[in-house]
């Protein structure tokens, strides 16, 4: 009976992990492949198989600028992610009550019904010289300088902080709103300030969802590429606009899928560095 | 690559080809009534003018179907990745050798061409098109790029590239995000020769003594079009038929050819191998390289500079394809691209993400 419910348990699993398999793994599969190569297989010229993808990452001093860059515009955006979607999941899970809460709940979830490229185009009628922030400061206080920030980098911050802080939400809100209330009217009955309530209880029991928070979106801020060169101007060059461009501009798949599998080694390693640390604080939780 | 694996590869080919002919031959009676051209080109290029292709498939009754590129190294993979499929495709002129070498064109029939003879001579011969004593490719338009400028703002046209590295201009320039642009500019104005600048440490020198001066980058025509109504660019670098479009819609720009020159592409018209429908390819090529078939595109406007020397009256007098562009001393400065290797584009993408990261710094 035991053998066969493991079997049941196989088979009602395996269509999704076979899924998973063909449009996760082979994809990448394919593109490992090609990093590995000298030029595109296409037309007449021999292609080898050598690393020189790999080592043009060391050879060229830009790449590690501009990885750093790019990692730096990932813990930003993630630390306004923090700021911004915590309090307000807290806001939503432990204060705001029934159809209100509904309601906001929709309300952060509406902007995953809108492209994400029209969102960043919209971006661009608000935050330009002129734009709807100007025309509203100008509105308030006639003759004001223009405060438009468009083709900056803040700019990519401000766009990539409104992309991804639904997510930030989201995983924070499931966490705290787990959170059972005995334990908190516990901590207030013993004395506790609400500062330490919060310090001792709501948040080291909330800390796995903001940590998924955190990994879900540094992620895919470090590759980001789309927001960076429509919304930084002179300032949008990151990582990611560099490996688009080998696939756009230069039909260089080898180098694209070698630079693509560099960073993603070093986000690995990143986090790699930081689990010990935030394994030990889960643990406390 | 082993010999094996290439033996297997091509028997996988040929099973692949052969499958697709017996769907094809399956299918063909339902499409009988309507033959399919099938045209492959950027977006909104012209081949896809909706009442030019309404006049063209009345004259000859077949339907065409467009699929787009979005750069001319993709017509490679598509031509590789699907051949016979098309039968009419686009290609800038300093790409038409590669695809030769490749073995992914065929000669042009230009016998069956009523308008090829009226087409400039010296896009027609050019030793681009002209292969080994064939022609591979028709010429069909060209267009410049060169500096834009925003009338508000000059009462006169400046004269220099120099214009653009103006300090009076910092963070007023608009610069196309291209690689192979941007070097053949800075080569210009440093006086070297754009297709094979002989140091090209200095271009990259000079490109970095943009970081001032670039206030954005613009990739398509619309980006460019939101820069300027935001007012954020008073020198640019574009493309003339699309400011001549501009111009037309009132957009306070104009343009010059600078002393030391602006540069050109040329578009063709060339025929893959494999294509079944040659007949109906070249029908599609005298059309487009027809007077009535440019009325329509200078009627939509934003119509680069046709081969066809006798189209270019359709363009409307006030055009300054014909005031600015086209006067024999601006044509003379004109530099029209050549062709360039595969090595030579990767290095100039190098030297460009270079440049742009220090602009970054």
């Amino acid at each position: 009976m035991k053998v066969s419910r493991t079997w049941i348990g196989y088979g009602l699993t395996a269509p999704a992990f076979v899924w998973l398999g063909i449009t996760v793994f082979l994809p990448l599969a394919v593109m490992f492949y090609f990093s590995f190569m000298s030029r595109m297989p296409m037309g007449t010229a021999e292609v080898t198989f050598s690393l020189e993808q790999y080592a043009s990452f060391f050879q060229r001093d830009f790449y590690r600028f501009l990885t750093w860059r790019s990692i730096m515009l990932g813990a930003q955006v993630t630390f306004f992610c923090v700021l911004i979607g915590y309090p307000a999941a807290l806001v939503l899970a432990r204060t705001v009550k029934g159809r209100w809460r509904e309601a906001i709940l929709l309300l952060v979830i509406l902007p995953f019904w809108s492209n994400a490229l029209i969102r960043i185009f919209a971006w661009t009628m608000v935050l330009r010289t002129d734009g709807v922030i100007d025309q509203v400061l100008h509105l308030l206080i006639p003759g004001a300088p223009s405060i438009g920030v468009l083709y900056s980098y803040p700019a990519v911050v401000i766009g990539l902080v409104h992309s991804f802080v639904p997510y930030m939400i989201l995983t924070c809100y499931i966490s705290l709103q787990a959170i059972d209330d005995s334990l908190i009217e516990a901590g207030q009955s013993l004395g506790g300030s609400n500062l330490t309530v919060f310090r001792r209880i709501i948040l080291p029991l909330s800390l796995p969802g903001l940590l998924v928070g955190v990994v879900l979106i540094f992620i895919p801020v470090v590759g980001s590429f789309m927001e960076p060169r429509i919304l930084g101007g002179r300032d949008g060059i990151m990582l990611g606009t560099v490996i688009e461009d080998q696939f756009t501009e230069v039909f260089n798949w080898p180098l694209g899928a070698a630079l693509s599998f560099t960073l993603l080694g070093i986000v690995a390693i990143i986090l790699a560095l930081a689990y010990p640390f935030l394994k030990n604080r889960v643990k406390v939780a | 690559m082993t010999r094996g694996s290439g033996k297997f590869r091509a028997r996988l080919a040929r099973l692949a080809v052969g499958l697709s002919a017996l769907i094809t031959a399956a299918a063909l009676p339902s499409l009988a009534e309507a033959e399919e051209l099938h045209v492959l080109n950027w977006k909104g290029w012209g081949t896809d003018d909706p009442s030019a292709l309404a006049e063209f498939e009345e004259q000859t009754g077949a339907k065409v179907v467009h699929d787009y590129i979005t750069s001319y190294p993709e017509v490679f993979t598509k031509l590789h990745t699907n051949p016979g499929y098309y039968d009419v495709v686009v290609l800038n002129v300093a790409f038409v050798g590669q695809a030769v070498r490749e073995g992914l064109l065929e000669p042009v029939d230009t016998e069956a061409l009523k308008n090829y003879s009226q087409l400039f001579a010296e896009l027609r011969e050019s030793p681009q098109l002209v292969i080994d004593g064939q022609v591979y490719g028709v010429p069909w338009i060209w267009g410049v790029t060169s500096v834009v400028y925003d009338t508000n703002v000059f009462k006169e046209a400046p004269t220099s590239l120099e214009i653009l590295w103006d300090p009076k201009y910092a963070g007023r320039v608009c610069w196309r995000d291209d690689p192979e642009d941007s070097v053949r500019f800075a080569a210009l104005a440093i006086g070297q020769n754009p297709d094979q600048p002989q140091d090209l440490n200095a271009v990259a020198e000079k490109l970095r003594a943009l970081k001032p001066q670039i206030k954005a980058f613009w990739k398509s025509e619309d980006e460019w079009r939101k820069l300027v109504a935001a007012k954020e660019c008073d020198l640019s670098i574009f493309w003339t038929s699309s400011a001549d479009k501009a111009i037309g819609q009132k957009v306070p720009v104009s343009y010059l050819v600078a002393k030391e020159g602006a540069i050109a592409f040329r578009d063709s018209l060339v025929v893959p191998a494999g294509t079944s429908k040659k007949p109906l390819a070249n029908a599609f090529i005298d059309y487009m390289t027809s007077i009535q078939f440019y009325r329509h595109w200078a009627q939509a406007g934003g119509a680069p500079v046709p081969a066809n020397g006798a189209a270019v009256a359709e363009l409307p007098e006030a055009s300054e394809t014909r005031t600015v562009l086209t006067t024999p001393e601006n044509m003379a400065r004109i530099n029209f691209k050549g062709a360039l290797s595969d090595e030579q584009r990767q290095s100039y993408l190098n030297l460009w993400q270079e440049t742009k990261a220090y602009f970054a710094e």
